[in-house]
């Protein structure tokens, strides 16, 4: 749900990032806010545990430039991965307007791949949005390790409506700017039907 | 889901009820935020404070809240309280949709405070309807033909954003 505010001609978009736990969705947020000018962010706060394990979420608010004489500021957010964690994560997709699925990579994490992309798209539709509509991005993570999947087959598994899709390693930066933009892309162009 | 927007002229009215707020409660902030974690409206000494944060910290302490709630059987909790060593927050939700904030320290009281938010809340309930309706209203219009000002955004003005 975007929020425009014609009295500070702001629009306000919310992103989530989800994906199965550890798959790299905080690493992702720790990266953007590393590499981006501090006058264009706020701060990066983590709800984590004592091993930083997210535990509700994490926030980044990024002020991503003017459109059309609008600030267009982006809040990205990150789900706990853990499945036991379902009852935060489905509050987090409150009013989202764009999702990012980070997939990891490796073979022995593919069925975490796929529940976690049903449970999106469950907990989506609670919150009354399709998965099939909603913009929405499909990030293969863990590109460098040796474990890692060919990214066809993992595209072949996860994409399922020719998503923009990317490879990424994101403690290198790898794909993580690329993801997002295709996402915030998506979401402002959701803006021209409205 | 519709999206949220703000007008100019409501904008300046809620303005008015939370800064009237602050100052009936003696509060030192006192702020609104949608229940997705946007501000809204803020009015006070903001300087020393993060609001964007609070902001979304808020929306996830009310979201957290309310899924308690539904566990235990009750619609909603409309009213949280956390008190601290000097400074304490009064979280209230407005509509169902909207979170009402206030921060206030000893020169104030949770009595206090919880009065005068009462009446700025019964106040705003009637702004945020007003604003529902124009949301509803300017909908309409559009699927009548009428052009938002996003309609003509491009592939460069978004390519433009990532051009560092």
């Amino acid at each position: 749900m975007t929020f425009i505010n014609y009295a500070a001609r702001e629009i306000n978009c919310k992103i989530v990032y989800y994906g199965p736990g550890l798959c790299g969705k905080t690493t992702n947020l720790q990266y953007i806010y590393d590499r981006t000018n501090p006058a264009a962010k706020g701060k990066l706060i983590s709800l984590a545990t004592e091993t930083d394990r997210t535990l509700f979420f994490d926030f980044l608010p990024l002020d991503l430039g003017t459109v059309r004489g609008f600030k267009t500021r982006f809040h990205l957010y990150t789900v706990p991965g853990q499945v036991f964690y379902d009852a935060s994560r489905k509050l987090i997709l409150k009013g989202v307007d764009g999702v990012v699925f980070v997939a990891d990579s490796q073979e022995a994490r593919m069925d975490a791949n796929v529940e976690s992309l049903r449970n999106l798209e469950k907990n989506l539709a609670e919150h009354g949005f399709d998965l099939q509509t909603i913009p929405y991005v499909l990030q293969l993570n863990k590109r460098d390790l040796p474990t890692s999947l060919p990214a066809d087959v993992l595209y072949r598994s996860l994409n399922f409506k020719g998503e923009p899709t990317f490879e990424a390693t994101a403690p290198l930066g790898v794909g993580v700017f690329d993801t997002l933009k295709a996402v915030a892309k998506q979401v402002l162009m959701e803006l021209r039907k409205k | 889901m519709s999206d949220f927007i703000l007008f100019d002229e409501e904008f300046r009215l809620i303005k008015d009820v939370i800064s009237r707020l602050k100052a009936d409660a003696q509060a030192k902030v006192v702020f609104i935020v949608d229940k997705n974690g946007q501000q809204i409206a803020a009015q006070g000494d903001m300087e020393s404070l993060d609001t964007t944060s609070l902001a979304s910290l808020t929306a996830g302490n009310v979201a957290a809240t309310d899924g308690l709630a539904r566990l235990i059987g009750e619609r909603e909790f409309p009213v949280l309280f956390h008190e601290g060593e000097r400074d304490n927050v009064y979280i209230s939700v407005v509509s169902q949709r909207v979170i009402l904030v206030v921060i206030f320290d000893e020169r104030s009281s949770l009595g206090l405070v919880r009065l005068r938010v009462r009446k700025a809340n019964a106040e705003l309930e009637r702004i945020f309807e007003t604003i529902q309706q124009k949301v509803e209203a300017e909908k309409t219009r559009r699927m009548e033909g009428f052009d938002s000002p996003f309609a003509e955004i491009t592939d460069e003005d978004i390519d433009n954003l990532f051009r560092d």
